[in-house]
């Protein structure tokens, strides 16, 4: 056990650290070979009509191209599973930036060029890309994303609402979010005879190779899909998106290989995005604090592609105890670009408006927040009535105080100046589900001593490599280093992608039970091993899906600290800190990082991210990232993750939870609450940028009429 | 190109689109035909092979191209290579020399865990010793106190470090892990 506990959780370095650090890692642009051709998309320009006609002549007539797909003469494909992978099969124009056609060309110039020279000509329709709470064409959808029911409800939440001693009820809105994973979508693709082998930016390579095998008649054996390393994805590049089917299409066309990697500019059209969501919060507490009713209600849109639900109501059914619950999702279509997953779908935006409620709900009742969440935590599963299989959200909260100097703080509002700056302090919960998925994995052990593990798993920057080494030598009682490991290859059998912060979980699982039955067959085996070794192999399906009696997810506490300028209007995070229960952490080292990168794109997302929906021209108007406002190194001052020690039997061999997605959830709204802290004002929209928060400092200093000039 | 230019005499280039370029890459000369359009990162990683500096943005946005030319942190993807003739270029591969010990740079970010899917890490890495050689050489940031004295090195606070590496863009959110980095490697 002491072998077992000194590997499992110790802070291990990356195994491909240092290809990393030396530029020798090598992405999906980087697999060169003699006659590799470039090629770029060319997006449609309206936004909504369809393609009436293609000159492709200009672009043919300059040096170096070689051809211009387009719907005209591209070759038809079979139907995808995800209708946005359906490019240039006909001349229709769902939305502005859908791709229209593709120049491929010996070089980056050529292609560039080539791009820019086709003339494309459109009939256009009237579009609508506006999204309201109040929008005609909202509708109740049967479920959202993750398969979540639309709409749940327990007790009467109205009734109860009417008879609260204290209400609260507001609204909240989130703009649309870009992933921006530094690596652009980027496919390189060759075709052998009518074998097909892509290098692919993709979270997962096995829905790559099936959508691929749907698309171009191929039986899956014939095509190989790798992501040797991927420049993170946050849920961009959790399926296959256009860029590898253009690139197979322009390879077969061409004969050579290709290489398409989207501009940057073009991703937020093509790639997903997190969708706006409109909130309304209605709760109710008793004259102790203790809710009477909580009613989440959620409007977002999707694109007339295919139907996406951000299931931003989804956390209010785990979060807090109450006697009447309602949480409903309701979704219009729109002309606007297609959105999917980003880091948390559902939890980050809807933990927004929830915790900032709570928060509110505090301030109304005078109780402490921290307080008014541990007065509320329920016994089971509100929605399901499940049982946890572990939930320690108020250890998460006292440990977080603690750390934080929570109990110095002066719970009035605008009680801190230091001065011309407001200093305010927040808190919010954080919740993610457990999932996990089917996967395969082998492990054999070599005369030498060495064991080579295989699974399908991505690293997309989470350690998976690494951490998986870990679980392997656990399994097999042998040293790390003689543990050699295998991802990234559709090859090598079915896996998951990186994503629903399920990856060590389904992955883990599988290498997990190989291992142990290869350290079983080892037990048993006398004598030297054969020249080929001896392997297990495992296959969870059916048995890590399995349905849990227990309702199962990990949970954090957040605390932010903020300054408000009141002569700017700039907020500045001066500490975030985020503890967490995870189960077991698996790698220390690998886990800070993921806790931290989280922490810090919900730092974004309170004060920088902003995507605004041109309703004239019906595209996203920050595109790029000079106008999408990441974090910099500047806006990242004092960040800190801990986790609580959490044992949970009923997970899967290593007890752990998922840790990719927690770190986001509650940055926002403890950012906020913080900042209201600070001012005494309550900011219900984000990004809390400074024109929003100046504005809101002069109304406050300067009540309506009295500005006067 | 025009006909005009197809019937010129001998003694005019043959194609007005590229011209002849040296550069020195990672201590190597390396003569080209150079695409006038083509920029010096497009150079790096199609022409020499050298696919360490990254494109993030390809519009000096993001720093995941940072490299070195003639030893000042540079966007690659903003400068045609062709403007380049007779620069020195230092590249991540070129950071550590030739031998297996990595630049102290590099270890600190291993040691510091400074990253995470590593697309912007060699950006981060040229500019952090960009930066280190700007600091060192007395060149002021945003944030320098205004009273440090003119061409004196600036000593590298924690501030200083973040707003010196504000440039390089890391979506995984390794940023403390990269100032603790930089931090190390202080002279």
């Amino acid at each position: 056990m002491t072998a077992t506990d000194a590997v499992l959780g110790a802070p291990v370095e990356r195994r491909e650290g240092r290809e990393k650090v030396t530029g020798t890692a090598r992405y999906a642009a980087e697999f060169d070979a003699p006659g590799r051709a470039q090629a770029w998309p060319v997006p449609a320009t309206v936004a909504r009509g369809r393609v009436t006609g293609v000159d492709s002549a200009p672009a043919l007539a300059l040096p170096g191209v070689l051809a211009v797909l387009t719907h005209e003469n591209a070759s038809r494909l079979g139907e995808p599973d995800d209708p946005t992978l359906a490019v240039l099969q006909g001349p229709h124009v769902p939305h502005r930036g859908w791709f229209v056609g593709l120049v491929v060309a010996e070089t980056l110039e050529a292609a560039r060029a080539g791009a820019a020279a086709v003339r494309v000509t459109y009939e256009t329709e009237p579009h609508d890309v506006t999204l309201t709470a109040s929008h005609p064409g909202a509708y109740v959808p049967e479920s959202a994303n993750g398969g979540f029911a639309a709409v749940t409800k327990h007790g009467d939440p109205d009734g109860a609402l009417a008879s609260s001693a204290t209400r609260v009820d507001v609204a909240y809105s989130v703009p649309p979010l870009h992933n921006h994973p530094m690596e652009p979508h980027t496919s390189t693709a060759h075709w052998d005879g009518d074998r097909l082998t892509v290098h692919s930016s993709s979270q997962g390579t096995t829905a790559v190779q099936k959508e691929l095998a749907r698309m171009f008649g191929l039986p899956e054996d014939r095509i190989t899909v790798r992501a040797e390393h991927v420049g993170g994805g946050f849920g961009s590049k959790g399926t296959p998106r256009p860029e590898v089917v253009l690139a197979a299409m322009a390879a077969r066309e061409t004969g050579r290989r290709v290489t398409v990697a989207l501009p940057r500019r073009y991703l937020p059209a093509v790639v997903g995005h997190r969708a706006p969501t409109l909130h309304r919060l209605r709760l109710g507490a008793d004259t102790d604090g203790r809710l009477t009713s909580l009613v989440h209600e959620v409007t977002t849109h999707t694109s007339r592609v295919k139907e996406f639900v951000e299931q931003a109501a989804v956390p209010a059914r785990v979060m807090y105890g109450t006697p009447a619950l309602r949480t409903a999702h309701r979704v219009a279509a729109l002309d606007v670009p297609t959105p999917s997953w980003m880091r948390a779908p559902g939890e980050c935006p809807g933990m927004y408006a929830l915790e900032s409620a709570m928060d509110e709900l505090a301030a109304e009742l005078g109780v402490d927040p921290v307080e008014l969440r541990i007065r509320n935590e329920p016994e089971t599963e509100p929605d399901s009535g499940k049982p946890f299989s572990s939930r320690h959200l108020v250890e998460c909260l006292r440990e977080g105080a603690r750390r934080f100097g929570w109990e110095d703080r002066d719970p009035r509002p605008r009680s801190r100046t230091d001065g011309p700056l407001l200093i305010g302090s927040g808190v919010a919960s954080a919740t993610y589900p457990v999932l996990v998925s089917p996967c395969v994995a082998a492990a054999r052990a070599l005369p030498d001593g060495g064991f080579l593990v295989r699974v399908n798993a991505t690293d997309i920057g989470t350690g998976a490599r690494t951490v998986l080494a870990q679980v392997a030598a656990d399994a097999l009682g042998a040293p790390l280093d003689r543990v050699r490991i295998e991802v990234a290859d559709s090859g090598i059998g079915f896996a998951p992608m990186a994503g629903g912060s399920s990856g060590t979980a389904s992955w883990g699982s599988a290498v997990h039970e190989a291992c142990a039955r290869l350290a079983g067959r080892l037990a048993e085996h006398s004598g030297p091993l054969p020249d080929e070794g001896i392997t297990a192999e495992a296959d969870t399906s059916g048995t890590a899906d399995a349905e849990s009696p227990y309702a199962r997810h990990a949970f954090g506490a957040h605390f932010a600290e903020v300054t408000v300028d009141t002569v700017s209007g700039e907020v500045r995070v001066r500490r975030l800190l985020g503890v967490f229960a995870a189960g077991r952490i698996l790698n220390a080292r690998t886990a800070r990082s993921q806790f931290i990168g989280g922490l810090t794109m919900g730092l974004g997302m309170a004060l920088t991210e902003d995507s605004t929906m041109d309703p004239v021209f019906g595209d996203f108007v920050e595109r790029d990232l000079a106008s999408y406002h990441v974090p910099a190194h500047a806006d990242v001052a004092n960040l800190e993750a801990h986790w609580v020690d959490e044992q949970d039997a009923h997970l899967n061999p290593m007890g752990s939870k998922g840790i990719g997605e927690i770190g986001i959830v509650g940055s926002a709204a403890a950012v906020g609450n913080a900042v209201h802290h600070a001012t005494g004002i309550r900011f219900r929209e984000l990004p809390l940028t400074p024109d929003r928060v100046l504005t809101a400092l002069l109304e406050h200093e300067h009540p309506a009429g009295m500005l006067g000039v | 190109m025009d006909s005009q230019h197809e019937s010129a005499p001998a003694t005019r280039p043959p194609d007005s689109s590229r011209s002849e370029t040296t550069l020195r890459v990672n201590g190597k000369p390396h003569t080209l035909t150079v695409d006038h359009r083509r920029v010096l990162l497009d150079l790096l990683r199609e022409d020499l092979g050298l696919a360490g500096a990254k494109k993030g943005c390809d519009h000096g946005q993001c720093g995941a191209c940072t490299v070195l030319v003639d030893g000042r942190r540079v966007n690659s993807c903003l400068l045609f290579a062709v403007a380049l003739d007779g620069c020195e270029i230092t590249t991540v591969e070129g950071l550590a020399g030739d031998g297996e010990e990595l630049h102290p740079v590099q270890r600190a970010f291993l040691d510091r865990d400074a990253f995470q899917c590593g697309y912007c890490t060699p950006g981060q890495i040229c500019s952090a010793v960009g930066a280190l050689a700007e600091a060192a050489a007395g060149h002021p940031s945003h944030v320098t106190d205004p009273a440090t004295p003119s061409g004196e090195p600036v000593a590298l606070s924690r501030e200083e470090i973040r707003e010196r590496l504000s440039g390089n863009l890391c979506r995984c959110g390794a940023y403390p892990h990269i100032a603790d980095a930089v931090e190390d490697v202080i002279p």
